[in-house]
């Protein structure tokens, strides 16, 4: 029954990843491209942990974790950049 | 043999993926970024949520271990995700010069601090 609902869910998650691309290739602005990599990064969280559910296994979730510091310290990067043209001061 | 531990990990796992693609389409369908915003947030705190919820609860149900991991990327999500709500917006009010006068009068002498304040950013420019 779990591997059936990871299934199901790995289905849903793929499709919200193909219309994450859609927005991120899409989108208009700068700020909106930022919003949907960050979406992306939210979502291949979720797959990595759902991949940790079907396989029974812990390994993956150091993954996860490195997959959200790396999203959050990348959008936070790019918003810096968009706001002052550099990144360290 | 289905015992209730285990539907609730299958429930909690489509939950999460249903407000996953809920938020991913939000993102996809609204009409400017400010409404964008709100689609993604929900799919961080309620999708990653349950997922991780989900994965608590097979490992204390399956394996009869209790994992902290889970809680840790709780714990980050939860602090992180309006600091880049925050950035993003703020990017976009600052590279945008239609947002900027859509902005509704702040009612007091001083304007809006992050655009007029002493502390303000240096002067926006037109980011793409």
């Amino acid at each position: 029954m779990i591997a059936i609902a990871c299934m199901v869910a790995a289905f849903a998650i793929g499709v919200a990843m193909l219309l994450t691309l859609y927005r991120l290739l899409v989108g208009p602005d700068m700020a909106t491209r930022i919003l949907a990599l960050d979406t992306l990064v939210i979502n291949a969280i979720a797959l990595v942990v759902l991949i940790g559910i079907y396989y029974g296994t812990e390994i993956y979730f150091e993954a996860a974790l490195l997959f959200a510091m790396v999203g959050f310290l990348s959008t936070v990067a790019y918003c810096k950049y968009l706001l002052r043209g550099n990144v360290m001061e | 043999m289905t015992g209730i531990g285990e539907i609730a990990i299958a429930a909690l796992i489509c939950l999460g993926a249903f407000f996953l693609l809920v938020g991913s389409l939000g993102l996809a369908k609204l009409p400017d970024l400010m409404r964008r915003l709100h689609g993604p947030t929900k799919a961080t705190t309620l999708g990653i949520g349950s997922m991780l919820i989900a994965s608590m609860l097979y490992f204390i149900v399956e394996r009869g271990t209790v994992s902290i991991h889970e809680l840790l990327i709780t714990t980050f999500l939860f602090l992180t995700a309006p600091v880049t709500a925050l950035m993003v917006a703020k990017a976009h009010i600052l590279c945008n010069k239609e947002a900027r006068k859509q902005l509704p009068p702040t009612g007091r002498q001083a304007g809006w601090a992050v655009i007029d304040g002493p502390q303000a950013e240096d002067t926006p420019r037109d980011c793409a």
